[in-house]
């Protein structure tokens, strides 16, 4: 495909992905939909979740799994950054500390995928620093 | 943060908590006068001059789950160690603009580092937030938003992979055409 330097470039490369684009926007999204924040303060920043979420976002997309990942500022975990809260259907949420690329990879095809439980959750009994 | 772009993702969380519903970032290049100029303006809930004087301290926040607030000291350390400045303007009820200001041939002045991946995360992380990035050199202007990006991608989502690359490409190829400092 040509080099993308304008809007109509962009334009004409969304109607070619739009034809190929699968068709499993008719699924029901609430019952199938899995939640992923990841937190982007400036601790997250400084440990690499911007690395984190581009992977998350990225592979999420690539193995088709219907997920919306967006940003969330710091849950009080500071020395656990990277941190990702993972919502999974019907499910309560979970949040994982130390997720890099690696831990990411082994949350999507574990956790999220086969529902199986990985290391690395921080229970809710986990105390915040202010509360050390 | 290594880079200007870590700090534009940083701060622009602060417009996002503030309830902002456009975020504009800027970024002007002014090499005869050797500045490199970050502009990061929102039309979110604003702060009193009070707050906003306490907000350059390292050891305020207005968040519970911590007792320090770092994103703006930080800046404000960097652009000071290039012979420059920050300074906050802001408004209750109108808004809020981070003004940093680094001088363009210090050797301490960050890097732009990797705006468009900075821009897609801003744009897919808070979905109901509008985003707007211009940056201008001497050679020329490049401008580009959530807005128009949303109407020309209809119903196709933004996190698509091929879309990812074409607008980290359409970023990519436009900075360079203006000779941007990446």
């Amino acid at each position: 495909m040509s080099k993308i330097t304008s809007l109509a470039d962009l334009k004409k490369m969304k109607e070619q992905v739009q034809a190929n684009l699968k068709l499993r926007e008719n699924s029901d999204a609430s019952d199938t939909l899995v939640q992923i924040k990841v937190g982007m303060a400036t601790c997250g920043i400084a440990s690499g979740a911007k690395e984190t979420m581009t992977f998350l976002v990225e592979e999420t997309s690539h193995q088709a799994i219907d997920a919306v990942v967006t940003q969330t500022g710091c849950m009080g975990f500071c020395y656990a950054e990277p941190t990702v809260e993972i919502t999974l259907p019907g499910k309560e949420p979970v949040v994982f500390g130390y997720v890099d690329k690696a831990r990411a990879r082994e949350i999507i095809d574990r956790y999220i995928i086969k529902g199986e439980l990985v290391d690395g959750i921080i229970p809710v009994n986990f105390r915040t620093i202010d509360e050390k | 943060m290594k880079t200007i772009s870590d700090h534009i993702l940083d701060i622009s969380q602060n417009s996002v908590k503030a309830s902002a519903n456009l975020i504009e970032i800027i970024v002007r290049e002014v090499w005869n006068d050797d500045l490199y100029l970050l502009e990061i303006r929102d039309d979110g809930c604003g702060m009193t001059p009070e707050t906003a004087a306490r907000a350059q301290e390292p050891f305020f926040t207005s968040r519970n789950t911590r007792k320090v607030g770092l994103g703006l000291p930080l800046l404000k350390q960097n652009a000071e160690q290039t012979g420059g400045s920050m300074e906050i303007r802001s408004e209750l009820g109108k808004g809020t603009t981070v003004m940093a200001q680094f001088g363009y041939s210090h050797i301490d002045r960050p890097a732009l580092g990797d705006m468009a991946g900075v821009f897609l995360l801003l744009a897919i992380g808070h979905p109901g937030t509008g985003f707007r990035y211009d940056h201008f050199t001497p050679e020329g202007a490049f401008s580009i938003s959530t807005a128009e990006l949303l109407e020309i991608l209809g119903e196709v989502p933004l996190k698509t992979p091929e879309i990812m690359a074409g607008i980290r490409e359409l970023i990519l190829t436009n900075l360079m055409e203006i000779k941007a400092t990446i």
